[in-house]
């Protein structure tokens, strides 16, 4: 199940955990990224906590907990080479996985076409 | 209403937008912050080729004396900077600042001995409050006009090969040299200077001649449209002020280590020592150093350390020492850099501070500047 957020995040979800990471049209908006900073794992987020910060050449911007949840795992690859989040946004570029607190908070996200709508 | 709709544009606006750039309101303009090739390409293609930067937003003034000789021009004007305006031969430029009654910096500009005048260039965030400054104080015995005319610089190691395919005479410039040229058989001002650590030259048009001019700039393979994001990376790597951030009404030029701006004919046993704003503190300054400093500031992590962060002695933030005034990711450093000040006891090259960034204090390592070696043609 592929969910996002108005603040420009996708979740992929499976079995109660989410994939996190920032849409296509967030990178475009960003550009470059120079800096990423994850939170650790076993860290506990409520929606819209702050969870990681990325940094273009500009200016730094939060990414937020898009539901209630634990961290599980954390992408260090892209720590390593944040452009990898420009490269593959919705792929190699994941944050973080979440396990949700509660699977059905997952039902008031927006779907793809909302998402596509929001962002047209 | 558009919130765009009251911001000024520059004549090269329109190109701008057909290059496909990211537009955002700049010092009450509409300005290109980007192009598709982004702020890390555009800066690498700036050191590496030639980068060609719209900054007509400046303010281009020309200071004439009401007897039209330009030694009461140049003396006029030293009475608003603690610079040496008098001994500028003519065709050359000089980095200078206006100073206020307290000793600190109203405005940072290019001063140039143009034939019998001096021709000026001013921050656009500073243009209206400068051009009143200059009425009221030297008004009496100079006309002050504010040109209206495009400015762009070509930056970089390809700039002087590109340039000199239009006007062979630009390869013999030398750094701060100013020239009339004839561009495409269009009158133009060129001084080789800009603010990107890069030789390069500033090329002022005439409005209807400044897109044409552009484009054809452009055209060239080695040249590419760089917004006001890689100038600013640009120009922080150089350790170049920003006015605003790095240099205001709060910092002394001798608190900004801006001390080789102002020659000997102006300090205290010079020809024409003082005569200026605040030229008590600024010499006393000169002569026994400010009690703060502006340094460069390289963090040891990866972390970005932006303007307005707090710089500390010690590694809890438990003292306070300073704080950062421009800072960012420097692409050609290859990690972040930074400007700040601190106090003299912390401005010695090597000096381990710390900054606040997110909660955490990040070791960061007070450098000498620039970060990057300069290629002006001196």
């Amino acid at each position: 199940m592929l969910k996002f957020t108005e603040e420009h995040e996708w979740l992929k979800i499976e079995g109660g955990v989410a994939t996190v990471g920032i849409t296509t049209y967030a990178v475009d908006q960003l550009g470059d990224l120079v800096f990423v900073e994850l939170p650790e794992v076993g860290a506990t987020f409520s929606k819209n906590g702050n969870a990681a910060t990325v940094e273009s050449v500009k200016a730094a911007s939060d990414v937020y907990c898009p539901l209630d949840g634990e961290i599980t795992e954390v992408n260090p690859a892209i720590v390593a080479d944040p452009s990898l989040v420009n490269s593959d946004p919705q792929g190699a570029g994941w944050f973080f996985k979440l396990k949700l607190a509660n699977a059905a908070d997952a039902d008031g996200l927006l779907d793809e076409a909302a998402y596509k709508e929001l962002t047209a | 209403m558009d919130d765009t709709a009251a911001l000024k544009k520059t004549p090269l606006h329109a190109l701008h937008l057909s290059l496909g750039a990211r537009m955002v309101p700049f010092a009450g303009y509409d300005m290109p912050v980007q192009y598709p090739a982004g702020v890390m390409k555009e800066h690498l293609h700036t050191r590496a080729e030639a980068g060609l930067f719209d900054v007509s937003h400046m303010g281009q003034v020309i200071v004439k004396a009401k007897s039209g000789s330009y030694e009461d021009a140049a003396l006029a004007l030293e009475s608003l900077v603690p610079v040496d305006i008098l001994g500028l031969a003519e065709g050359r430029q000089r980095y200078g600042f206006f100073t206020d009654d307290t000793g600190c910096i109203l405005d940072d500009l290019m001063i140039t001995h143009l034939d019998d005048h001096l021709f000026i260039v001013v921050n656009a965030s500073c243009k209206e409050a400068d051009l009143a400054h200059l009425q009221a104080h030297i008004g009496d015995r100079c006309d002050i006009t504010l040109l209206n005319r495009a400015l762009i610089a070509l930056q970089g190691p390809r700039a002087v090969e590109v340039l000199a395919e239009l006007w062979a005479d630009v390869a013999a410039m030398k750094f701060m040299d100013v020239r009339h040229c004839r561009l495409h058989d269009v009158s133009c001002l060129v001084s080789r200077s800009g603010y990107s650590g890069e030789d390069g030259f500033e090329i002022s048009i005439p409005v209807d001649k400044a897109e044409d001019v552009t484009m054809r700039l452009l055209e060239h393979p080695d040249v590419q449209a760089i917004g006001l994001g890689a100038r600013d990376s640009l120009r922080l790597e150089a350790g170049l002020c920003l006015y605003g951030n790095d240099i205001d009404t709060t910092t002394s030029p001798v608190e900004a280590a801006l001390e080789w701006a102002m020659q000997k004919a102006r300090r205290g046993n010079g020809a024409r020592a003082g005569g200026f704003p605040g030229s008590g503190r600024i010499l006393s300054e000169l002569e026994n150093g400010a009690a703060r400093r502006r340094v460069g500031l390289k963090p040891e992590g990866k972390a970005p350390v932006r303007g307005h962060a707090k710089l500390y002695a010690d590694a809890e933030g438990k003292i306070e020492i300073g704080e950062v005034t421009s800072g960012g990711f420097g692409p050609s450093v290859e990690g972040p850099v930074a400007m700040g000040y601190v106090p003299v006891s912390h401005a010695a090259a090597g000096t381990l501070v710390y900054a606040e960034v997110r909660g955490k204090y990040l070791p960061t390592t007070v450098s000498a500047l620039p970060f990057v070696t300069p290629t002006y043609k001196r």
